[in-house]
């Protein structure tokens, strides 16, 4: 197990390594700077801003001081707002986004587990046809859609909600459902098949052979097994929802770390990007090594080993 | 038959309605069943021995199955008819059930103690986790489980195939039923295996007086630890025996067909034969014998009506024109 932790720690820490050079690449090769905007055009004073941001530095010099930068955990000042620190803007970025993607994940799972039950008890009928005709549109529904179809019918028209940004549980809830709606429906149709497989297996057959309650052979004889899958499209599902929060965090102005994100790949601010990048990559590595954990606790016939065929 | 039956099913009949049509898996079965007796059912692979186990244990999936006439009586009470809570306070208590494969009968993600111990906790409520697990213990002991302490702990992907079938068999057994019924309990071990499982049952059987149906397509299982056979042909028994009727003095044309194709010690150098043909489709089942297409003795009444049951000596039944004098006079009587 210990071994397994550390062997994934180094990939990790690889993978990390890699998506940071790729920025660099992009960050390098896509035309523009953080200054050639029109209220510098002065040509001393852009040489004097590349001074200052090492921007003047031949690339490998500029790709050690990131490399740097990210080993201390100190990205120095953002370039569009001199002002403050990259690592400020994280600071205040991230609890948002944090609360907002949290808040969505347990949404969805819990709803999408609960669709997908009883989507598979009621097999067939119209509790299961209801269930999956929801699935089916929230699949196909992109969020953005659903997120401006939402503020529409229920801030706008209704004002039930605040139509936008980020002050209390009620400015939560169109958000949320804009951005858990997908995930939702994927997590209810794939628990909802792997439930009717679970369902139809011996030990299903036994369990209800030993005089079980319904209760019991369901939640603790079937959903155990039917959440395998499910916990192996988490990771997935992570990723989607994190590149879901650039687009709500946008479209609801939540003052979140997707803002910043979007902002500074817009104004080559540099620090910002890359900032943001390794934060955003690191996270999400993590909570995929998380989701491993997780399978090799809840199915015992999965060992966590650090060789392979031990 | 009467009163000191434990088990009796009367004339059961389960159908299965499908996109294709109407299943008649089980066509009207008759058992009966003694204490500390074993039955064993006996046919080819799809004539309803499973259906016939599932329907005693109410275990059915409705839909598409269902019991549409017959009595089962288990100690003079109609299990057709109670409450499936009630049902539930039986399975498990009274009556057990095993499967064929052990590999797949146990929950891979608990461990065996949870799953030995959840039988009992679930019917008495207030027993205490400690007394479940040395309840448990003792179970393994009997089913000849080493180092139960140890393997309590463990999961299902840590044992044999034969292992898990006692592992199973102590599932079963931990409620101390009066009844187990064991769907072709060895069909998925060795040899070897197989016949340690069916000393394991003889053994338990002589300690505890249970009463066991064991179901298998294998008349060289039976011959071991049977009292009694039914063989079932097509969702109906077609003859019922002592084991040395059955072996001796088999009757049915079908039950021979069955004899013939097992390998026998007493009777060396004999080939064995398969029987020809299938079973028939149960969707529509014939209306005379189920067997006569297959039969090498099938006269024409056999295809019109379906055998009457002849007694033939007080052990020994069988639906079968060949054994009945009012074949004849059957045949007359329907040409009119
Ligand atoms: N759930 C079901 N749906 C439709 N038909 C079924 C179902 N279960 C069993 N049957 C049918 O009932 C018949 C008897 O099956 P079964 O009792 O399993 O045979 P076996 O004697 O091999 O145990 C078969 O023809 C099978 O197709
Ligand atoms: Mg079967």
């Amino acid at each position: 197990m210990l071994r397994y932790i550390l062997k994934r720690l180094l990939i990790m820490v690889i993978t990390l390594w890699i998506i940071v050079t790729l920025t660099f690449v992009l960050m390098v090769t896509i035309p523009g700077s953080p200054f050639n905007s029109e209220q510098s055009s002065n040509e001393t004073v852009q040489a004097n801003l590349e001074r200052h941001y090492n921007l003047d530095k031949p690339y490998h010099i500029q790709y050690l001081l990131y490399i740097k930068s990210i080993l201390t955990f100190d990205f120095g000042p953002s370039i569009s707002q001199p002002n403050q620190g990259v690592n400020d803007l994280l600071g205040r970025g991230f609890p948002i986004s944090f609360e907002l993607g949290i808040v969505t994940i347990i949404v969805a799972v819990i709803s999408g587990i609960i669709l997908g039950i009883l989507a598979a008890l009621r097999h067939n009928r119209i509790m299961d046809y209801l269930a999956m005709g929801v699935a089916v549109l929230g699949i196909s529904i992109p969020n953005f859609i659903l997120a401006t179809l939402l503020i529409q019918k229920l801030a706008v028209d209704r004002e039930w909600f605040p139509v936008a940004t980020w002050q209390g549980p009620e400015y939560m809830v169109l958000p949320i459902i804009a951005l858990a709606t997908g995930p939702m429906a994927i997590i209810a149709r794939l628990t909802r098949s792997t439930m009717l497989d679970v369902l139809t297996q011996d030990y299903i057959k036994m369990a209800r052979a030993k005089g079980l309650s319904p209760w019991k052979i369901i939640f603790k004889h079937a959903l155990r097994n039917a959440l395998m899958p499910v916990i192996t499209i988490m990771g997935t599902l992570l990723a989607g929802i994190l590149t879901g929060t650039f687009v709500i965090e946008k479209i609801f102005a939540i003052p979140g770390m997707g803002k910043y994100f979007v902002e500074s790949i817009n104004h080559r601010d540099y620090p910002v990007i890359m900032g943001t990048t390794v934060f955003y990559s690191a996270f999400l590595i993590i909570m995929l090594f998380l989701v491993d954990i997780a399978y090799g606790i809840l199915d015992p016939r999965i060992k966590l080993h650090g060789k392979d065929g031990d | 038959m009467g009163k000191d039956n434990i088990l009796q099913v009367k004339d059961l009949h389960v159908t299965f309605s499908t996109y294709g049509g109407t299943v008649k898996a089980v066509r009207g079965v008759h058992l009966h069943l003694k204490k500390r007796e074993t039955l064993a059912i006996v046919g080819e692979s799809g004539c309803g021995k499973s259906v016939t186990s599932n329907a005693i244990m109410r275990l059915i999936p409705n839909p598409p199955g269902k019991i549409t006439k017959g009595q089962i009586l288990f100690k003079g009470t109609d299990l057709t008819k109670v409450s499936e809570k009630k049902m539930r306070s039986i399975r498990g208590v009274d009556i057990s059930m095993i499967f064929q494969d052990p590999m797949t009968a146990l929950n891979p993600t608990l461990t065996i103690g949870t799953q030995l111990t959840e039988g009992l906790r679930q019917h008495h409520k207030n027993i205490s986790r400690q007394n479940a697990k040395e309840k448990a213990l003792e179970m393994m002991e009997i089913v000849e489980i080493p180092n139960a302490m140890e393997r309590f702990k463990q999961y299902p992907h840590q044992f044999s195939g034969g292992m898990r079938q006692r592992i199973v068999i102590a599932m079963a057994l931990i409620c101390e039923p009066e009844l187990l019924i064991a769907d072709e309990p060895t069909t998925a071990l060795d040899v070897t295996i197989q016949a340690q499982i069916l000393e394991l049952f003889e053994r338990i059987q002589e300690k505890t007086g249970i009463s066991i149906i064991l179901i298998t397509h294998d008349l060289g299982v039976v011959a071991k630890i049977a009292d009694r056979i039914a063989v079932m042909y097509a969702g109906k028994i077609v003859e019922t025996g002592t084991k040395r009727d059955i072996f001796y003095h088999p009757q049915h044309p079908y039950t021979k067909g069955l004899l013939h194709s097992v390998p026998r010690l007493d009777l060396e150098g004999e080939t064995l034969e398969p029987i020809e043909g299938t079973p028939p489709d149960l969707f529509s089942p014939p209306k005379g014998c189920p067997f006569t297409a297959r039969c090498p003795y099938a006269m024409e009444v056999c295809n019109k009506v379906f055998p009457v049951h002849t007694k033939l000596t007080k052990s020994h039944e069988v639906n079968c024109w060949l054994q009945d004098e009012r074949a004849k006079q059957t045949l007359a009587e329907v040409a009119k």
